[in-house]
């Protein structure tokens, strides 16, 4: 317990310490969501409906997809997980606790976001708060999977870079953050299903704000739970000690499984 | 003996169609330094990274303090400390954060002790990249031997240290033999075999081709002793300056230079000789045969792979 608490305390003042993960886990995106806020709901009025979910959204993204795999990355080709594994680190905590950690910053955003995005700019309320907070984390959890699990199959940093904008970039474009999903043209919404804000955002509609959906969110809240366990499932498996010695127990590719829930969700509710 | 606390016993390690490790056996016994020493691409860190638990050995059997480190890890991350020679920390841990870390992890309290004994006291707050190499490898030595372990690898450990932490180093690991621990150390730098290492193995494409105590192998080379003389007059360049025991000399910056196989006779035969002449001795030296020149002689034909 105390090599636990000892670990966490440490990534989370890492994630407060080093600068690109200060700037990914607040800076960016309390900003983008400061600037939506001023100018986004003077254009469009509409986007007040989904603010505080696309904006919770797009922090977890940045906090997990954008800022969790490159340190795993780096820590990696550095050798600090051989130093780790020597003392008895397990490769549990090591994906983990990071892991935790983006978790625990991503909701410090959610949070800020939830109780300022009304006042502020007149944002659509949260209604039922602990759906929120349980979508809230449910959505960093699965976003957190599969960060890690990015971090975990890629060889390098610019690889990682180019897996996370795979997932991100199109987030960002057809999940429903910009463009309510209702108003994407129908094979839009579809390949929009294999994204998981998708059904974040979904799930936060119809639970926490009480607004009609496109997707059934609870079905929706259903997929994500499955597509987080078994990010982090293959996370686990798959994880590399040493790339100078692979001891990986499957191939990377394995790491697309993660994707089934999505597909499933794709062919059942799309 | 049978206080043996790592053993190999035909350890074999190949990577695809290469063969690093060739079937070697050795025993480390109980409080003793032993050496590994070899060319690049010899051996060592395969062999120092498979005791370690962090490769898997592909034929015979490895052995530390009676657990296997390929199947036991847990138990041996408690037996053994390990300085590794690539290894590293998060870039923003800083010195005292890294040692209340793994101290958390081995379960053992921190020791502020160890940081202030290497030098690193005022390191405390600092972060590790801001760290010097030699602060580094003091930091990794501290790390390595805060949970008291009765094992220690060290590899390449005192490689960036300055003269005075290279000192405070052998004598903190000559601190920790006399306390029982084990010292397995990998060393490119034979001064530091010579000095601490009760007995060496030399590594030579994955094969031990010399094992012993520095001075037996020393003592088991060609056995020649290196005699430097300078005088006042340079009488020893004179053609009839031959001495008994002496299979070749050369000369450099005004010292004639003797190889002796036989070097109290040589020695006399010079002193005669200078005095016979009336040519007043400013230097004399008697150098036996180093471990590095004994290495160099076992290794000549090269090993690198």
């Amino acid at each position: 317990m105390r090599a636990f608490a000892n670990h966490f305390s440490f990534e989370f003042r890492t994630g407060l310490r080093n600068k690109n993960l200060l700037m990914l886990n607040y800076l960016f995106p309390l900003g983008f969501y400061a600037m939506m806020g001023l100018m986004m709901t003077q254009i469009n009025p509409l986007f007040k409906e989904t603010m505080i979910p696309a904006m919770v959204v797009f922090g977890v993204l940045s906090a997990t997809i954008l800022g969790l795999p490159s340190p795993l990355v780096e820590a990696r080709e550095a050798g600090i997980f051989r130093s780790f594994k020597i003392n008895g680190v397990p490769a549990v905590s090591i994906l983990s606790i990071p892991a935790l950690t983006t978790m625990f910053h991503a909701l410090i955003v959610a949070a800020i976001i939830a109780a300022t995005g009304t006042p502020l700019f007149d944002a659509a309320p949260v209604t039922n708060w602990g759906a929120f907070a349980l979508i809230a984390l449910l959505t960093a959890f699965v976003c957190a999977g599969l960060g890690s699990l990015i971090g975990v199959i890629t060889a390098n940093t610019r690889v990682t870079v180019l897996w996370s904008q795979m997932l991100y970039l199109p987030s960002m474009l057809i999940s429903g953050m910009m463009v309510p999903l209702s108003m994407l043209p129908a094979a839009f919404g579809r390949i929009a299903l294999l994204l998981p804000p998708t059904y974040a955002l979904q799930a936060f509609q119809g639970l926490a704000l009480g607004q009609a959906t496109t997707v059934s969110p609870v079905w929706s809240v259903v997929i994500l739970l499955a597509g987080g366990v078994l990010a982090f499932a293959l996370a686990i498996h798959l994880f590399d000690w040493d790339r100078h010695n692979a001891t990986r127990q499957g191939h990377p590719l394995m790491a697309l499984l993660a994707l089934l829930p999505y597909v499933a969700g794709m062919v059942l509710l799309g | 003996m049978n206080d043996a606390v790592i053993t190999a016993k035909d350890f074999r390690k190949v990577y695809g169609d290469f063969v690093a490790v060739d079937d070697i056996s050795f025993e480390v016994h109980r409080g003793e330094i032993f050496g590994l020493l070899g060319p690049n691409g010899a051996g060592k860190t395969s062999t120092l990274e498979s005791l370690e638990g962090l490769r898997a050995p592909d034929g015979g059997s490895l052995r530390v303090m009676g657990v296997d480190p390929a199947r036991e890890s847990r138990r041996l991350r408690d037996t053994i400390g390990v300085q590794l020679q690539t290894s590293g920390l998060p870039d923003s841990m800083t010195v005292s954060e890294a040692m209340n870390f793994f101290c958390a992890y081995h379960d053992v309290p921190p020791r502020p002790d160890l940081l202030q004994r290497l030098g690193l006291a005022e390191k405390m707050s600092t972060q590790y990249y801001m760290l010097s190499t030699g602060q580094k490898r003091r930091l990794a030595l501290a790390l390595a031997i805060a949970h008291n372990p009765p094992v220690l690898f060290l590899d390449e450990p005192t490689a960036g240290l300055d003269v005075a932490s290279r000192a405070e180093l052998h004598g903190l690991v000559s601190e920790l033999k006399d306390a029982g621990t084990t010292v397995l150390l990998a060393t490119h730098d034979m001064a530091e075999a010579e000095k601490l290492a009760d007995r060496v193995a030399i590594l030579l494409r994955g094969n031990i081709v010399a094992t012993g105590s520095p001075r037996e192998l020393t003592a088991a080379g060609g056995g020649f002793t290196k005699v430097s003389v300078r005088t006042e007059g340079g009488s020893l360049s004179n053609a009839d300056a031959v001495f008994p025991g002496v299979s070749q000399q050369t000369s450099k910056d005004d010292y004639a230079i003797y190889y002796s196989t036989d070097v109290g006779p040589t020695v006399a035969a010079i002193i005669a000789y200078v005095e016979a002449h009336g040519d007043p001795l400013i230097d004399l030296r008697v150098e036996r045969p180093s471990l590095e020149e004994r290495f160099l002689e076992i290794t000549g034909t090269g090993g690198d792979r």
